[in-house]
């Protein structure tokens, strides 16, 4: 039997303030254990809370960035639960009044997939198991997050994947989060259930907790639709279980539950009182919100004529966005720049991530300077390419490569020459060229370019040697 | 009028005698006293001479505050860096913070000279000071008496002069009611008006640190210390109140008093007698007294449970013994570890109200409780609010009784919890409240009257409170033992 795939999801999001959530540790990832706490993020007794600003701000640039309802008058509430991780043994957090509500991300196909809510809360410690003992580190306890909750308009793995990285991108773009799954700081939950085609009741859902991978959220979602066919085909019923994923073997298996139920005895936080988010700071939050990345891969297609290849290329990294956005307004001309950065640049950043941090000796003047000289034909692609090579080894600029003779390029009566003596030293590739084999005529650029380091134009070059050739 | 703590600060700042000296007095005065009352359970004499040196100084150059050098005790539910603080609890044996309240910051900035800390009910729930793990202190007035509670350690420590003054904390009642049966002065300011960091929490939306003194002025010296936003609680408030001091001995002529008759329901008809007696004075001296309605009161107390015991539920979670105070001996698990450390660690009384407070807020009974108990807070608010439009303070007694006896087992937990009917509904509301000794009863135990004013009145509450003091029997009277200087 075939079934219907309902599917929402849960996505925490690690915000990247300076200081955590209710005191002024650091946020740095990594630390000696236990060494960014202090009494309040480590809720030692009469220690009080106090709400980062800044944290605010964060959420409601998420929620203004995927089209949300910003709610102006919002609170804290405590989520009582134990758990060796968690100090105070509640987690503050939103419940019944999140800051924001309705909003939506639209896929490629333009289907749209509805977001219910997005709320603030802090994240917890981290439990470490060694020679039989649990050992606790406190550093991320406090750590700002925010919990996205989609509406279970998902109905494919795929989408799911989509839907998440389009939210990794947005988050990305408004500067909010670097998004890393594989360091933490944006984890999935994924719900699913299936309904008969046709239904209208929904099915029992799991919740595959903690993944932090794209790809595995969609192989965690087709092994998890698996498994409930199977179960309903046989005419069992799916209990609502919390699932974990395991990627090396590509499993799915019930997680060991967890004494505890889910009564988090939610009230709101008496230590934080009621906050305003004025309607004026929304508005002011909304103007500072940059290009969004679909908007943009739209106008780097439309508007500045991109080939989509390059265009998708450059738009998902947003640093690398604005290094080449920055090149333009110095005057750097689109395609050569764009080809530059996705051929030389790239060549130099080999993960997603390099990509994403985008950390180059270069800067975009300096840059700007090097695609000039080539806009201009003072210098050829090739040499503009070496150039760069070096720039981005060393960060000096184009100047300490090209000197004032290279650019001069090379005089027509000189290539004429240099033609000649390719032609005579060559009398085999002559006899190809003139048989139709017009790959030989390669062996003479090689002589050329070498006897003008490489400044001669490849296309007069080329004219030149075909007119001499003919004249033979 | 033994106004102690400006008699001292005059002798420290003329250098009749040094802080060092002092405070050596009042060691001594601990020693000596503090067996027969077991009013503070850890000293911190070592601290106290240093602070008193650092006093010493701070004289010299002059400029000098009035609390500077003067011997105090805290209740051991404010945080002290390096000093035990452990509320009592087994769960918190031998527990040193590594910072200080904010309270303890300004004084010690002032030049304070921190004694010890205070015995309390355990995690100041109590009404009796009984609950405390190092066993009950004893009313000075008769040992045979409780000193009240939670505070009773700090009211039990001023009133044998022991200490020239004390902080403790009032969530239902508790530095207004051991003050009471005490026969000091106890003052449980504005909600916010005095931060709560490093105040260990009970009830957080109730509690409120407060000075416990011999006079009225001895208190308002220490308030004005104390009071002042704070930016590490966010329910901290900005308040300007001028000076404190020159609004005491203002004129009360056309102060309108408000007497609501709830407040007298099933008070000890002596202790009503005395109470009248002092409206007495002050309509005699130019008050009118306006008769005001209540009906709201009748729901505090169960609203103030329901409330008190869902936040400490909450707040008592950490106690679990992995990362301070008390761990039990053997475990097999995790969870067996937490499960035995908090049946260890914690006594009857807290476990009753952690109970009481997660049954209330679990779901299913969090609408029929807890959510229930917010509306009606809302409403015992409003009722406040509504009155002081119609008189500017209310009076009423502190407590149905005077102190009961100790060891008292045939006091059930709700006939306990009633001792707090008067003075409850006043933290609910977050107004600023005191309790001034007002007469003797036929056992001599001190009766204490209450006067409450609207949020951040707390000037106009003790200008009536100085008022009665000044013009009254000195009811606190002089007791014999501790420090004379
Ligand atoms: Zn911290």
């Amino acid at each position: 039997m075939s079934y219907e795939v309902v599917c929402g999801i849960e996505t925490h999001i690690e915000l990247n303030t300076d200081t955590k959530i209710f005191c002024n540790c650091t946020t740095a990832f990594g630390g000696d254990p236990n060494t960014h706490c202090c009494p309040v993020c480590t809720g030692q007794p009469g220690s009080l809370p106090v709400l980062n600003k800044k944290v605010v701000e964060y959420a409601v640039r998420a929620g203004l960035a995927v089209n949300c309802k910003v709610n102006t008058i919002s609170h804290m509430d405590r989520k009582n639960y134990v758990y060796p991780d968690l100090p105070k043994a509640y987690q503050i957090s939103q419940y019944d009044e999140p800051l924001c509500e309705n909003g939506y991300i639209i896929l490629d196909s333009g289907k749209r997939i509805g977001i219910t809510r997005i709320h603030i809360e802090e994240d917890a410690g981290k439990l470490i198991h060694e020679d039989g003992y649990t050992y606790i580190d406190y550093n991320r306890g406090g750590v700002p997050l925010i919990e996205i909750v989609s509406e279970p308009d998902i109905s494919s793995p795929e989408e799911a994947k989509e839907y998440a990285e389009k939210l990794q991108l947005i988050m990305r773009y408004v500067g909010i989060s670097d998004c890393k799954m594989q360091e933490g700081s944006m984890r999935c939950d994924v719900n699913v259930s299936l309904r008969k085609f046709g239904s209208n009741e929904f099915g029992t859902r799991t919740e595959t907790k903690n993944i932090n991978s794209l790809n595995f959220i969609q192989k965690a979602m087709y092994a998890e639709i698996e498994r409930q066919t199977d179960i309903l085909d046989a005419g069992g019923t799916i209990t609502q279980d919390t699932m974990r994923y395991d990627d090396v073997t590509d499993t799915i298996s019930p997680m060991r539950e967890k004494e505890n139920s889910d009564d988090y005895r939610y009230f709101p936080d008496p230590d934080i009182i009621r906050f305003e988010v004025p309607q004026a700071k929304i508005d002011e939050i909304k103007a500072s919100l940059p290009e969004l990345p679909f908007d943009k891969l739209k106008r780097y297609i439309d508007g500045l004529e991109l080939p989509e290849m390059t265009a998708k290329h450059m738009y998902r990294y947003r640093k690398v966005c604005e290094f080449f956005e920055e090149a333009l307004k110095l005057g750097a001309g689109v395609k050569n720049a764009s080809n530059l950065i996705t051929g030389t640049i790239y060549a130099t950043l080999d993960t997603e991530e390099d990509k994403e941090n985008f950390e180059i000796k270069v800067s975009p003047s300096q840059f700007a300077e090097l695609v000039k000289l080539l806009d201009e034909k003072k210098i050829n692609f090739k040499m503009a390419q070496t150039t760069l090579q070096e720039m981005l080894v060393s960060g000096n600029p184009a100047s300490n490569y090209i000197k004032a003779e290279d650019m001069e390029g090379v005089s027509d009566d000189e290539i004429t020459k240099f033609c000649q003596e390719a032609i005579d030293a060559n009398p085999k590739a002559v006899e190809d060229i003139k048989s139709g084999k017009d790959k030989a005529i390669n062996v003479m650029f090689g002589y050329i370019m070498k006897q003008t380091k490489g400044k001669a134009d490849v296309k007069k070059a080329e004219a030149i040697i075909r007119d001499l050739i003919s004249k033979m | 009028m033994r106004e102690i703590i400006s008699e001292l600060s005059k002798k420290l700042h003329s250098g009749e005698v040094s802080s060092v000296e002092l405070t050596s007095e009042y060691i001594k005065a601990v020693e000596e006293a503090n067996p027969k009352y077991n009013a503070i359970v850890h000293t911190t004499f070592e601290a106290a001479l240093e602070h008193a040196e650092a006093a010493d100084e701070m004289l010299k150059e002059g400029n000098a505050d009035t609390l500077c050098g003067i011997p105090m005790v805290m209740k051991d539910n404010i945080c002290t860096d390096g000093l035990l603080t452990t509320c009592c609890s087994n769960v918190l044996k031998g527990f040193k913070p590594y910072y200080d309240a904010t309270v303890w910051e300004k004084l010690k900035e002032k030049g304070a000279v921190l004694l010890g800390k205070a015995n309390m009910d355990e995690f100041a729930m109590g009404s009796t000071s009984e609950s405390s793990c190092y066993g009950a202190p004893f009313n000075p007035r008769n040992t045979g008496h409780v000193t009240g509670g939670s505070s009773g350690g700090a009211a039990a420590a001023v009133t044998a002069n022991m200490a020239a003054y004390a902080l403790g904390s009032d969530t239902g009642g508790s530095v207004r009611q051991p003050a009471a049966y005490c026969g000091i002065v106890g003052l449980k300011p504005t909600y916010g008006s005095v931060s709560r960091y490093g105040l260990i929490a009970y009830g957080s939306s109730l509690d409120q640190i407060g000075p416990l003194t011999y006079s009225v002025k001895d208190a308002a010296i220490v308030f004005d210390a104390i009071k002042g936003f704070d930016r590490r609680d966010q329910t901290s408030k900005a308040f300007d109140y001028g000076n404190i001091l020159d609004y005491l001995d203002r004129d009360i002529k056309g102060v309108k008093i408000g007497i609501a008759e709830e407040f007298f329901d099933g008070i000890d008809p002596d202790m009503k007698t005395q109470i009248f007696d002092a409206v007495k004075l002050f309509e005699k001296n130019g008050a009118e007294i306006v008769d005001i309605k209540l009906p709201a009161l009748k729901s505090a107390l169960p609203v103030y449970y329901i409330i008190a015991c869902a936040e400490a539920s909450s707040n008592l979670g950490r106690y679990d013994g992995i990362r301070y105070g008390h761990r039990t001996g053997s475990y097999d698990s995790i969870d067996d570890m937490i499960y035995k450390t908090r049946s260890e660690g914690f006594g009857a009384e807290v476990k009753r109200r952690i109970m009481l407070g997660t049954y209330v807020l679990s779901s299913g009974y969090y609408d029929a409780y807890y959510k229930k108990a917010c509306v009606i807070r809302e409403e015992i608010r409003r009722e406040f609010d509504e009155t002081y439009e119609k008189c500017d303070i209310l009076i009423a007694p502190i407590a149905p009784t005077t102190a009961p006896v100790l060891n008292f087992k045939g006091l059930s937990s709700v006939e306990m919890y009633l001792s707090d009917i008067c003075t409850v509904p006043i933290n609910i509301a977050g107004i600023p409240s005191i309790s001034v000794p007002c007469g003797i009863d036929k056992k001599g135990l001190p009766i204490g009257m209450q006067i409450m004013g609207k949020r951040f009145d707390d000037a106009k509450v003790l200008n009536m409170a100085y008022f009665y003091e000044q013009n009254s029997k000195d009811w606190a009277g002089n007791f014999e033992g501790g420090v004379r200087i």
